[in-house]
């Protein structure tokens, strides 16, 4: 009789370990890739060095070391962290779109949806105009961003009517608030270094990204990713529209606005680091739900995992296509938007 | 369950929806309420469901006010049944039956084999186990209200409302979907069906709430209550009651119908 249950969640299953089996292929052979090519045995073989150094196995069993200095930095200095990040950013904007898009019944929401990255953006440009340090660049385009969504959800919050429409609409009036407030500092910039490099933050770069960069967005993520997995279910009940989820149950409020605060926390996690990428939170989830079905609880998930291999990709070409960096916002429009378009011409296939 | 309305007085932003609403339903029986659009059958619903509390008077069901039950306890007591309306995301039969058993999980957990096993028993209950594994939208009319009723049983609750919920089906479909309703009222269900079309009163309801103008214009046995002069009341337009061997049967009758 559970039959088809238990072959749903084989099915599920089977996506998600696909998925994660792509991704980790694909960060090894990212590791190879740059400037300077290591080859994929030496990159194993570092890792496997590193790891054996932070277990304490080296003293026991020490390794032959077949690379050079070099190659080493490249790696473990240069590449890993700034993978490490494009997974993490991948993954946290693809989950906070696939969140909104549920809360807000409404398969187009993107992460920004609440103008997450335009009061971003203006933090950022804010700071960069005051000369600060770039991790000052990162807190001002954090603080920004959550400030902004808090106050589009305190309007939101006051006004009479629909909550759902509210918050869009306080969103999008919210955001163009601050982004003509970003167009202001842009102007009043420094033409010579100061807008190139607002105009550069905006849109969106890996380049640069350190060991010490990773744990502080890491944690913020991990934070809203964590409570967005375990409610992930509970999202299908909320997309069903307030009146139907409270009376089956759930306290539509609280969930919302639970929901809401960890998707704009890894949101703005994510863009002040990354600078504003738009496209992953819409096309990934989008082409999860082609995948796995609009259930969350296989959804979320592997909208993360392809969330990451999207961007480590498009980090990828970033970094490698041309001798100069490609910011990696242009990037993802320009591989987002075809596939958005094919996904859209594409025949539906039932379920 | 008994479902208790003492004297429901109901106001939309100054506008009296409802007043001195009274009646009970009890375990085994099927109310039907009646009434013209926009006479606050929704509104009922969304009192007892606790959706709406300001209300005066009170509803209380086994003695409880549902005023102070959380959503999740409310949801233990009476399940929902809405009409069918289109979803914006594709999700599987399945996924729309389990949903029911959210109210029995803690806030953080997701639904495992035993609820799955609650949901496919449900979905068995009513015949169309095997639809499971079929996407909602690609289902009939009445498929998708039969989904929506089982999803009310796996929600384990034993008062059930429905908000008209033939509305949108054809004959053959209104009918079957009443015909399950009318079997888990006589499984000790308290059923509540608001319905636009007294005919299925008279087929399936054993009593008759009739709504007028937000306050009860009659409440008894249906054979006794739903006459054509409360027809006439409700609706405006008159109506005859026919004996057949197949039951009573209440018509409309155009106000043309003697010009033509």
């Amino acid at each position: 009789m559970d039959k088809t249950a238990e072959q749903g969640r084989e099915r599920r299953t089977a996506v998600l370990l696909g998925a994660a089996g792509i991704l980790f292929v694909l960060i090894l052979v990212s590791l190879t890739l740059g400037r300077f090519a290591v080859p994929l045995t030496e990159v194993v073989r570092i890792l496997f060095h590193k790891l054996w150094a932070i277990i304490g196995l080296d003293r026991v069993w020490p390794m032959r070391v077949t690379w050079t200095t070099f190659m080493e930095n490249a790696v473990v200095n240069v590449r890993l962290p700034r993978i490490f990040m494009a997974v993490l950013v991948g993954c946290s904007l693809s989950a906070a779109g696939a969140t909104f898009q549920g809360v807000f019944k409404n398969p187009m929401a993107s992460p920004d949806i609440l103008g997450a990255s335009n009061g971003a953006a203006f933090g950022a440009a804010l700071a960069i105009l005051l000369g600060c340090s770039s991790r000052y660049i990162t807190v001002f385009a954090f603080v920004g961003s959550i400030g902004t969504v808090a106050l589009v959800f305190l309007i939101a919050q006051r006004a009479p009517g629909l909550k759902v429409v509210n918050l869009i609409l306080a969103g999008i009036m919210v955001g163009s608030l601050f982004s003509a407030g970003t167009s202001y500092l842009k102007l009043v910039a420094d033409p010579t270094n100061q807008l190139p490099a607002i105009t550069y933050w905006l849109m969106g770069s890996l380049s640069g990204v350190r060991h010490e960069h990773v744990l502080p967005a890491a944690i913020p993520m991990a934070l809203g990713l964590v409570p967005l997995l375990l409610l992930r279910w509970r999202l299908n009940l909320l997309s069903l529209g307030d009146s139907e989820a409270r009376a089956l149950g759930v306290n539509t409020d609280l969930l919302r606005a639970v929901l809401i605060l960890c998707a704009t926390l890894v949101t703005a996690a994510s863009i002040s680091v990354s600078g504003v990428i738009g496209w992953v939170g819409l096309v990934i989830p989008h082409l999860s739900r082609k995948l796995i079905g609009s259930d969350n609880r296989g959804l979320l998930p592997c909208s993360m995992l392809l969330g990451g291999v999207f961007l480590l990709l498009v980090d990828d070409v970033s970094r490698n296509l041309l001798q100069t960096e490609i910011p990696i916002g242009i990037l993802t429009a320009v591989i987002g938007a075809p596939f958005f378009i094919y996904l859209l011409l594409r025949k539906e296939k039932t379920l | 369950m008994t479902l208790s309305v003492r004297d429901l007085t109901f106001s939309y932003k100054k506008t009296p929806v409802l007043s001195d609403v009274s009646f009970d339903a009890e375990p085994g029986e099927l109310l039907a309420i009646l009434g013209p659009n926009g006479v606050g059958k929704t509104t009922l619903f969304r009192c007892i469901l606790g959706e709406q509390k300001r209300h005066a008077g009170t509803i209380e069901i086994d003695g409880v006010d549902v005023r102070t039950l959380s959503a999740r306890e409310t949801a233990h007591r009476v399940a929902y049944i809405p009409q069918t309306h289109a979803m914006t995301f594709r999700f599987s039969v399945q996924d729309v039956v389990l949903m029911g058993t959210s109210h029995t999980l803690s806030p953080l957990a997701s639904p495992g084999r035993k609820q799955e096993r609650i949901a496919e028993e449900a979905l068995e209950k009513l015949g169309i186990g095997h639809l499971s594994d079929r996407s909602f939208d690609t289902l009939s009319g009445g498929e998708q209200q039969l989904c929506y009723v089982a999803r009310a049983l796996s929600q384990q609750a034993k008062i059930l409302l429905m908000d008209e919920p033939t509305s949108s089906l054809d004959y053959g479909n209104q009918l079957r979907v009443l015909d399950v309703v009318k079997d888990l009222a006589k499984d000790g269900y308290t059923v509540l069906l608001s319905t636009h079309n007294p005919q299925h009163a008279l087929w399936y309801a054993d009593r008759v709430l009739a709504l007028h103008d937000g306050s009860v214009a009659a409440l008894g046995p249906v054979e006794e209550t739903l006459t054509p002069a409360l027809f006439e009341t409700l609706y405006g337009t008159r109506a005859e009651l026919y004996e057949t061997p197949s039951g009573s049967v209440i018509l409309p009758v155009s106000n043309r119908g003697e010009t033509k």
